[in-house]
């Protein structure tokens, strides 16, 4: 049924559908609204489901771990520093092998305190073991959600479902939400690998020490290799019952005949289209590649998508590993090598809540196809308010707290528009 | 694709008001697209909403920069730096208001647009008698429906119903039909001047 909907509803809407048996959470924006709309769900009675309030994310994802461990399905939800308090769960979950499915509404980490959306909280747990799936639209989103738990109950591994905070999850966009009879017949009753069960006890989690470690890492590894084939499978599976395209590992839009490439993930995906239509209809061939799962990170799936036309690739990193740069762009370094590849500029875009704007999408693709782009940027950095206070620094020892000193220095205290 | 952006405080129902613009649209079968800009809704603080509506699938997801219409709930913001960044010459201003663009002192700001096409409601007033608060948004709606061809009063009256209900509904869409009228009178005064 087509509806005019807000993201977190629609994901709310979706997950339910999933009929998990254990909900657990503890309120950090912008994730919120999802599973407020879960818990009335609960409490009115129309979703016959566990669900805990819990004092922590810490404490959420580890209660989603014992309801997993024991054979429910369970859901949570988080963003920012909510992900990074539950970080050692985190790490749990993958190696305890739990399916278990969390939306992370990406935002930004402090310090300073931002809100705002960005990838940096999802990205920090890159290395984690758990499946990244990103989505572009909240139709997607509500999309992703449905397959994570088909995927992540088929491998044994647990997903994580990256939407952009406040883009996605508050904005109200048209998204045909499913009937549960059309859930029920794609996604079969989780059928658990390992119960925790009193009456067939056995340990999970237990000591494993350098006689067997790497291995079992190896196979975490494996797990992801493995999920590099179901992925686009579950998203065949889901065409199939559902009737649109959604999910899968990566996205290319126009990109067969385009001299310059922008990659990314994420709600950006749909501007950078938009930019793509208007530079094509002046004669500049782009094209647009979208990485929907960053984990497992599709090296042969990109290595299709790109032809020998594509020249350029400039990548959109929504994060910063400061100190090299790109995460994005080191990836696909990775999966290009030993091949003639595209030359590559990495760009730094849209942190904490920085519109990404189409005007400057089309500048920054005019300047890659002139060549005159650099191999690391920040798109519309105020380089003047950073020199500033780059002189600040050097003129005073105690020269104070720079993200104050720039604030001050900018003298506003509202949001810009773009 | 017609974009709309919304400014006003925290409190006021700004993101709910972009929401509904965009559940109107939807309900005449366009593609709508309603997001705020920032979501820690202190109350008091400017807050801005943004609407896109269009024949076709809406893929940005950037902010409205160049609205094609600005409706302003609260007039305090009127001299605030960027309020009217990106509107074109042939773009809709709704000023929540019982004051004259004059008495506002933006007889300046004003000319050179159609005159018919930047108008005053008294929304606030109007919300206080029809719904018994000063919530300006449902008005505001239903003067945006006089204001441009983009929506029916209808339409805003269907969002209305499927938001709130009961004396709510009934309030707001009182005060919807209101604006309306009151909008479209300013307008037929003008366009027949």
């Amino acid at each position: 049924m087509l509806k005019q909907i807000e993201g977190s509803q629609a994901v709310a809407a979706a997950v339910a559908m999933c009929r998990p048996e254990v909900i657990c959470a503890y309120p950090i924006t912008p994730q919120t609204h999802i599973v407020e709309a879960l818990s009335a769900m609960v409490k009115k009675g129309e979703l016959n489901a566990e669900f805990l309030n819990v004092e922590s994310e810490f404490a959420a994802l580890s209660v989603a771990i014992g309801a997993s461990a024991t054979g429910a399905r369970a859901y949570t939800a988080t963003a920012s520093q909510g992900l990074l308090y539950m970080c050692e769960a985190v790490y749990n979950t993958a190696g305890l092998g739990l399916p278990i499915v969390m939306t992370v509404a990406n935002r930004a980490i402090g310090a300073p305190i931002n809100i705002w959306n960005d990838h940096s909280d999802a990205m920090s747990q890159r290395d984690a073991g758990w499946l990244q799936l990103y989505a572009e639209t909240n139709q997607e989103a509500l999309d992703l959600h449905i397959q994570a738990f088909r995927i992540a109950e088929r491998l044994s591994v647990p997903v994580m479902v990256c939407m952009d905070g406040f883009l996605l999850t508050h904005a109200s966009e048209r998204a045909d939400l499913p009937d549960q009879a059309q859930v029920d017949a794609f996604l079969p009753r989780y059928d658990p690998r390992q119960v925790l069960d009193p009456a067939e006890p056995v340990s999970i989690g237990a000591m494993v020490g350098p006689e067997a470690f790497t291995e079992v890492r190896y196979l975490a590894h494996e797990r992801m290799q493995q999920a590099l084939q179901v992925i686009p499978a579950v998203a065949a599976e889901f065409a199939n019952g559902f009737g649109r395209d959604s999910g899968g590992l990566v996205r290319p839009y126009l990109t067969e005949d385009a001299e310059i490439v922008v990659v990314a993930l994420g709600s950006v995906l749909g501007t950078a289209k938009d930019t793509v239509d208007a530079l094509r209809a002046d004669g500049q061939k782009a094209g647009v590649l979208g990485i929907t799962s960053f984990r497992p990170f599709p090296d042969q799936a990109i290595r299709d998508a790109l032809t020998p036309v594509n020249r350029r690739l400039v990548v959109l990193e929504r994060a910063l590993s400061p100190g090299t740069g790109g995460i994005i762009a080191a990836d696909l370094r990775t999966a290009l090598a030993g091949r003639p590849a595209p030359a590559m500029s990495t760009v730094v875009a849209g942190l904490g809540g920085r519109a990404i704007t189409s005007k400057s999408l089309r500048g920054l693709i005019t300047k890659a196809a002139a060549g005159d782009l650099e191999p690391f940027s920040f798109l519309d950095l105020d380089t003047a308010l950073v020199d500033r206070e780059l002189a600040r620094m050097r003129e005073t020892r105690r020269s104070g707290p720079s993200a104050e000193n720039i604030l001050r220095d900018l003298g506003i205290t509202a949001s810009r528009i773009g | 694709m017609f974009q709309v952006r919304f400014h006003g405080r925290g409190g006021q129902g700004v993101v709910t008001a972009a929401e509904l613009l965009a559940e109107a649209a939807f309900s005449e079968g366009w593609h709508a697209q309603a997001f705020p800009s920032f979501g820690s809704e202190r109350m008091g603080a400017p807050v801005m909403s943004f609407c896109r509506i269009s024949d076709q699938p809406i893929r940005t997801h950037e902010p409205v920069t160049e609205p094609d219409a600005l409706i302003i709930q609260d007039p305090t913001l009127l001299h605030q730096a960027d309020l009217f960044a990106g509107l074109g010459r042939e773009g809709y201003m709704l000023v929540n208001s019982a004051s004259s663009f004059g008495e506002l002192g933006l007889d300046e700001f004003v000319t050179g647009f159609h005159p018919y096409r930047l108008l005053v409601v008294p929304a606030s007033e109007l919300a206080r008698t029809h719904l018994g608060r000063p919530l300006p948004g449902a008005p505001m709606l239903g003067g945006f429906a006089a204001l441009t061809p983009m929506v029916s009063l209808d339409s805003v009256v269907v969002a209305i119903n499927s938001r709130f209900t009961g004396q709510v509904a009934e309030g707001n869409a009182a005060a919807a039909r209101a604006a309306f009228d009151f909008v479209a009178d300013e307008r037929k005064a003008l366009t027949d001047a």
